[in-house]
């Protein structure tokens, strides 16, 4: 066993030192590959994560929504047709809800807005959940472990008041007590009093939001009390979801139900590779591929062919050549491998996908600045290897057998050099 | 033996940085939590993860042509369209 590992060894030197006499041309192919390793796995590494992400996070979405359409669009939803989903078979609560968007011209900021959503408890009063709304809490510094990292908000949201998510704040350098302006349907000009940010923890989900009650929405936007932006329905057993949806469009034909199967679905296709900016990146990746397999079984250069000419000449046996060869291909492949997981686990969990950043924000004036749970297995590192190291190493060992078996003096007399 | 070494060093770096990966998991349980919550508390149904469209914005609540919301014969052409597929709820159909 000893001799084995003593004769490795001394083939990696040879391998080693063979690979230092083209310094230039191995360095750049090391660099290279470390680059394509890099972008396959960063992009791995984030698509995994942020699917997963949203998978958990997404979990807690409403059962069902209920969307009113109008000549093929979402449409307002008449508060009169929630009795008719309450006496649904199976329906166990049905919440209005109010939100909708505003266009800000100064910044070319697309703002989210919400009420809020109203629930009746137990003694049948109704209380608005946002007294449950996390909202940054400055104190909550690392200094400070003890306290959670989200203080609640008692306070309910009053008319006049709003709470806005930390990508608003960042974008407008807006503070707590500071008035936010808005246009009105109508033209007038309102302001709102920024009584709370909510926590960088949540921009994922929160970064555009801007919370507001429910008179306000109203007046904002011009929508009659009779009217909501859709409706949210929950179901005694979950089994029956898609039931009660088709239920729903039987009984309300020009209504859309959205389950929460459905907004788990779309999230689980995003950056999926069949996608635009995804198949580029691989498309590229896997030409680069074959632009290297392809150098490499096209044959040996003349230098090499020489090279394996005189060490058989001088005693190496086949397998020798072989196995100088595969660890020629293995010690690229495996420095190249480990470089480019460990700089993409530092770009995609360290910086935030600094280099992914300027694509993924688009057109967008506000994007959330979100760390992301970093969920990576060993399962992803392995397809990772499999796909980058296997596929050169194999490529490697190919010509050099070819050579390899040809007889030494031929070898060496049709190098050219 | 210098390659062993960096290669070693590299594999134990890599390995050190899944170790990180599974303790910062459990770490950021809390904040996943806190998400959760703030997702059921105000019914939220997407991510805000591109702000620049309203069908990007909440792709699940998109509008079945939302590909073709501005014009029928207009083609997508916000950056992040390209990131993102068609909604389940329009593939799902065909």
């Amino acid at each position: 066993m000893i001799d084995w590992i003593e004769r490795q060894r001394y083939i990696i030197d040879f391998t080693l030192s063979s690979l230092l006499r083209r310094k230039v041309k191995n360095f750049g192919l090391l660099a290279l590959y470390t680059l394509i390793v890099f972008i396959l796995a960063s992009t791995m590494f984030f698509t995994y994560s942020i699917k997963k992400e949203a998978s958990i996070i997404l979990s807690e979405s409403p059962e069902i929504i209920v969307q009113k359409l109008s000549a093929g669009r979402h449409d307002q939803f008449p508060l009169s047709q929630m009795e008719t989903l309450k006496k649904i078979r199976g329906v166990a609560e049905v919440l209005p809800r109010l939100w909708g968007y505003y266009y800000e011209g100064g910044l070319g900021a697309n703002y989210t807005l919400l009420v809020p959503p109203v629930t009746t408890n137990k003694n049948g009063i109704e209380e608005t959940t946002d007294s449950i709304t996390s909202v940054e809490n400055k104190e909550n510094a690392p200094d400070n472990p003890d306290k959670p990292l989200f203080q609640y908000n008692d306070t309910k949201l009053k008319p006049g008041t709003i709470i806005i998510g930390q990508g608003i704040a960042r974008t407008r350098n807006s503070h707590v007590g500071d008035f936010m302006p808005f246009r009105a349907y109508d033209g007038s000009i309102v302001g709102f009093e920024i009584k709370g940010i909510l926590s960088s923890e949540s921009e994922l989900v929160s970064s555009d939001l801007i919370l507001i009650s429910e008179q306000d929405f109203r007046s904002l936007f011009g929508i009659g009390n009779d009217f909501v932006t859709d409706v949210t329905v929950a179901v005694v057993n979950p089994h029956e979801v898609s039931t009660v949806a088709s239920k729903i469009v039987n009984i309300l034909p020009d209504s859309r139900p959205i389950t929460r199967e459905d907004i788990l679905r779309t999230y689980e296709s995003i950056f999926n590779w069949r996608g635009g900016m995804m198949i580029v990146i691989f498309s590229a990746a896997v030409l680069a591929f074959v632009i290297f397999a392809w150098d490499k079984a096209s044959g040996l250069s003349a230098g090499e062919r020489q090279e394996i000419g005189i060490l058989k000449a001088i005693g190496w046996e086949t397998s020798d050549v072989i196995l100088m060869k595969f660890w020629e291909g293995a010690v690229i492949s495996l420095t190249a491998f480990f470089s480019g997981a460990i700089l993409a686990y530092i770009h995609v969990f360290f910086t935030g996908s600094l280099i992914f950043e300027p694509a993924l924000k688009g057109w967008s004036v506000l994007y959330p600045h979100f760390v992301l749970t970093p969920f990576i297995s060993v399962e992803q590192l392995a397809t990772l290897f499999f796909i980058t190291v296997i596929p050169y190493t194999v490529a490697t060992i190919v010509p050099t057998w070819r050579a390899a078996t040809i007889d030494p003096d031929s070898a060496m007399r049709h190098s050219g050099d | 033996m210098a390659f062993f070494l960096i290669i070693m060093l590299e594999a134990f770096i890599l390995a050190l940085l899944i170790a990180q990966a599974s303790l910062n998991i459990s770490s950021m349980q809390g904040a996943l939590k806190e998400k959760k919550t703030l997702v059921r508390s105000l019914k939220l149904t997407d991510l805000c993860l591109f702000t620049e469209a309203r069908y990007t914005r909440h792709l699940s609540q998109a509008d079945l042509n939302t590909p073709f919301q501005d014009h029928p014969l207009s083609l997508e052409h916000f950056p992040s369209g390209s990131f993102t597929l068609p909604t389940n709820l329009i593939s799902k159909r065909k």
